[in-house]
């Protein structure tokens, strides 16, 4: 089982952002990826999760072992932590949401509505989720934001035990993850070369 | 499946969820009627069954918005489009809950209101069966419609827009059963319509709607 995505290219709003990517993920490997703010690494991200289709290029994984997590963290608000992470679990069809608040230190706060939590704990929570998938590649986009020290080291050793236990991360970030084993993959080179606007669309009806 | 059914039903009746504006608005249009009409039963009485059917419907379509406009904006239908589900039964259960919230809820009361409007008293049985067989078919495409504008910021208006006219058929063969049932005709004809446009949009419309929300997704 692995994720090979091969001359991948994908775009934004119509608008080509990304051409010519090529990785290979196998079970216990971390790859980061990073470039400028706007280089596409949300864009490539949501492609490789099947939100959009891809421009050109093949994403071979076997089905139903991706789980993404975006920006938002989809948690509902008027819901507490447990009841946030058990539908998840339920959706997944997995059971056991202990392990995840265990590890990700949201115990104290599990009868807690998720509106009242700090922006931190959200995305805490957020992260458990993905514990709760049971599935074996994390997609994540910038997992680290409004996360503490403390509980970036604590992200850090649930993506190792996640590796360890062969899974497998893509994740997009400019910041640092404390994962210094993670391969880093620079999308600023891959930057999808603007179409000559003299061969455009509007050539056709004139 | 039956989760996300539980979450949402569980969402609409917290804080701030919506449940109660369908049917605070209902009420309200059922009190005033008579208060700007008068008091004459027979005028009343003519106009109840289009009154009520009219109420149920704007009742529905106020909270629409909320149907898809909440999870997409805290990213949930992100998650829900890449988690193990079919987005065909996420639209599905999505419209089911909002028939739970807002549809049933108006037909358990709309016996009331009718008293309130001087229904003739042949015409409850026929209102409460019609409004039980339309009230799916108007969650479903309001469910769609929901889906139309899923990305849009205060998409309310398009919204309206865009189901109004759908909205249509259901009223005319829903209000057609009621004032038939109340003069004591056959109502079988609208009756069977009714159903029959349920019966289609619960069919189909899962499948459109499914299949624009993964449009507006991208």
């Amino acid at each position: 089982m692995s994720l090979k995505v091969t001359d991948l290219a994908c775009a934004r709003g119509g608008l080509p952002l990304l051409e010519g990517v090529s990785f290979a993920l196998v079970p216990g490997q971390a790859l980061v990826l990073r470039g400028p703010n706007g280089c596409g690494k949300t864009t490539a991200l949501r492609t490789i999760a099947g939100l959009q289709p891809a421009m050109a290029g093949q994403i071979d994984s076997p089905p139903d072992t991706i789980a993404y997590a975006g920006h938002a963290d989809g948690l509902k608000a008027t819901l507490s932590v447990t009841e946030n992470l058990t539908f998840w679990a339920a959706i997944y069809g997995t059971n056991g949401i202990d392990h995840a608040l265990d590890r990700m230190n949201l115990r104290q706060l599990a009868d807690r509505a998720a509106q009242n939590l700090s922006a931190g704990q959200k995305r805490r929570l957020g992260l458990a989720r993905l514990m709760v998938t049971g599935r074996p590649v994390w997609v994540l986009d910038e997992p680290t934001v409004s996360l503490d020290a403390a509980s970036v080291a604590l992200f850090a050793d649930v993506v190792r035990a996640h590796l360890a236990a062969g899974g497998m991360a893509l994740m997009a970030t400019h910041i640092e993850l404390g994962l210094p084993e993670a391969r880093v993959l620079d999308l600023g080179p891959y930057k999808a070369r603007l179409p000559d606007p003299s061969s455009g669309f509007d050539e056709a009806f004139l | 499946m039956i989760a996300l059914l539980i979450r949402d039903m569980r969402l609409a009746f917290r804080a701030g969820g919506g449940f109660g504006l369908g049917l605070a608005f209902f009420l309200i249009l059922a009190v005033l009627v008579p208060l700007g009409v008068g008091p004459d039963r027979t005028t009343l009485a003519l106009i109840a069954p289009g009154i009520l059917w009219v109420g149920a419907l704007l009742a529905c379509l106020l909270s629409l918005d909320r149907i898809f406009a909440l999870d997409y904006e805290d990213g949930s239908l992100d998650l829900l489009a890449t988690a193990p589900v079919p987005l065909e039964g996420v639209v599905s259960i999505k419209a089911l809950a909002h028939w739970l919230t807002t549809g049933v809820p108006l037909v358990l009361v709309s016996p009331v209101l009718g008293l309130l409007l001087s229904l003739p008293v042949p015409a409850y049985g026929w209102l409460l069966l019609s409004l039980m067989l339309g009230t799916p078919a108007l969650s479903v495409i309001g469910t769609f419609g929901a889906a139309l504008t899923v990305g849009l910021k205060r998409g309310g208006l398009l919204l309206s827009l865009l189901v109004l006219p759908l909205y249509i058929p259901t009223l005319v063969f829903g209000a057609e059963v009621v004032s038939r049932g109340a003069q004591g005709l056959a109502v079988g004809t609208p009756l069977a319509l009714l159903a029959g446009i349920t019966a289609g949009a619960v069919a189909l419309l899962p499948f459109a709607s499914a299949y624009v929300i993964r449009i507006n997704l991208r």
